[in-house]
């Protein structure tokens, strides 16, 4: 705990990249997710190739994964950009699932009474299919992000920066209390996360009340 | 290509099916050489069992089905030659399950179709406060409310007054009262009867329940395995000889005995 107390403002600098590393991640896989989880209810075909990817991705040890990323040209010039691209690649299949699993799951008929109103396949989305199920699909988000953050401390073994710089630093120097400097920031951040992304499911779900 | 006859038949008609055939995955037949002509403003009851082709019939009315041989004209034009959205938009729809939108309260889901056209503000809110008073419950008491907030009979109401709300001239109903208990069952059906005279809509109903079919309707159509089997008045079925109606009735007529389960007014 010493360690911890006697390096805040470093603790801070990593704490800062971390949460960079770990939000620019999940805004690429929200992006990225959301429209493919959408697009999987609509061409039901490219699921199996959709699914099947991102759980060989979720398979793959996230430390081989930054490595075999390593030779790419244009990722890995920065490290950075990589250990980005690693993460947002991990978060994607919760999104992806829970995306796709909330759409599908409303009820049939709200949407066939939905369709049968006149409402155009972009009208159905926004008015009907993305608010039903957002809490859905906000629980996808919650889960990797929550994932991402500890995922992230592995971010420091390719030199990205993150809280794991105190990890690998303490493992090395085989000191426990700067292992701890970097895990349990990282600890506190998924809880918060959790809390937080949590309180607004909870907000998402109360408004429209029973899905009837 | 057509004869003058049937010509002026099809100016006349709201709705007409012209040899509509329906068939899924190839070889199963849900409608075949189905030939029908509704009127602008009758009621025409479509009664028949589970699996009759009832609903495959209305749905093809909405395009939320195509049929795989004939045409289904809506106001003299197939609805395959309509835009979808635009044919939609004429016709309401409501059905058992209702399928209201549990995220919107009860004002924003009879709101959304004259939203969704363009209506202005004051029309907009003119008209949801009267097609929530028609179905009896005011906008002030029951707008603000989630449908989650409702009794099953509330919700049906909604359910029609968002029918209703585009002032559509068809409308489409699909068992909508067969979830409710017997005496809400039968105050709406009263209501939708009172309701339907001032209002001349064209209305095709969907019903297993004969007393409902005798009650409301002009014309009540018996299906059968995918066809139309007989179009009669409620007057001309009751006294039918055709043996599937015989048993319809017969079955109506025992329930009366019992215990009155359907309003009297009906054998009038």
């Amino acid at each position: 705990m010493n360690f911890l107390l006697t390096h805040k403002r470093e603790v801070a600098t990593l704490a800062g990249e971390h949460l960079w590393l770990v939000g620019t991640a999940m805004l690429i896989a929200i992006l990225l997710g959301v429209p493919l989880g959408i697009l999987l209810t609509r061409q039901p075909r490219l699921k199996t190739l959709v699914f099947g990817s991102t759980n060989v991705i979720q398979t793959i040890p996230s430390l081989a994964l930054f490595g075999l990323l390593l030779p790419l040209p244009w990722l890995g010039v920065r490290v950075e950009r990589l250990a980005i691209t690693a993460l947002a690649l991990y978060a994607l299949l919760p999104i992806v699932r829970n995306t796709y699993v909330g759409v599908t799951g409303i009820s049939g008929a709200v949407r066939e009474a939905a369709v049968a109103m006149g409402l155009t396949a972009r009208q159905l989305l926004w008015h009907v299919e993305l608010p039903l199920a957002s809490p859905v699909i906000l629980a996808g988000i919650r889960t990797a992000t929550v994932i991402t953050i500890g995922v992230a401390t592995i971010a420091a073994a390719i030199g990205a920066g993150g809280l794991g710089e105190f990890i690998f630093r303490g493992i090395a120097m085989v000191d426990n209390s700067v292992i701890l400097a970097g895990a349990i920031p990282a600890a506190l951040m998924a809880l918060a996360a959790d809390l937080l992304l949590g309180l607004v499911e909870r907000f998402l779900a109360g408004r429209q009340h029973a899905n009837a | 290509m057509s004869s003058p006859e049937h010509k002026s038949a099809a100016d006349s008609a709201e709705i007409e099916m012209l040899g509509v055939e329906y068939r899924v995955s190839g070889d199963r037949v849900l409608l075949s050489k189905l030939d029908l002509a509704i009127r602008p403003g009758e009621t025409l009851m479509l009664l028949g069992r589970s699996g009759s082709g009832k609903t495959t019939c209305l749905k093809l009315i909405n395009r939320l089905l195509t049929p795989t041989a004939g045409d289904v004209r809506v106001q003299g034009k197939a609805t395959t030659a309509w835009d979808a959205t635009q044919l939609r938009r004429r016709i309401g729809y409501a059905i058992q399950d209702v399928g209201l939108f549990p995220h919107y309260t009860v004002w924003k889901n009879v709101a959304l179709v004259p939203t969704l056209e363009g209506w202005d503000r004051a029309r907009i809110d003119e008209r949801v406060r009267q097609v929530l008073q028609l179905v009896g419950l005011p906008a002030s008491e029951y707008g603000g409310r989630f449908p989650s907030q409702l009794s099953g009979g509330q919700r049906q109401r909604v359910g029609l007054a968002r029918a209703l709300a585009a002032d559509p001239p068809i409308l489409l109903m699909d068992e909508p009262f067969g979830a409710l208990d017997p005496l809400t069952r039968a105050e709406i059906q009263h209501e939708f009867r009172q309701l339907q005279r001032a209002m001349h809509k064209t209305v095709v109903f969907v019903t297993h329940d004969v007393g409902e079919a005798l009650l409301l309707g002009d014309r009540i159509a018996l299906m059968e395995t995918g066809r139309l089997r007989m179009i009669e008045t409620p007057d001309s079925f009751l006294r039918s000889r055709d043996e599937v109606a015989r048993l319809y009735i017969e079955a109506f007529e025992a329930g009366h005995r019992v215990g009155g389960v359907f309003p009297p007014s009906v054998t009038q």
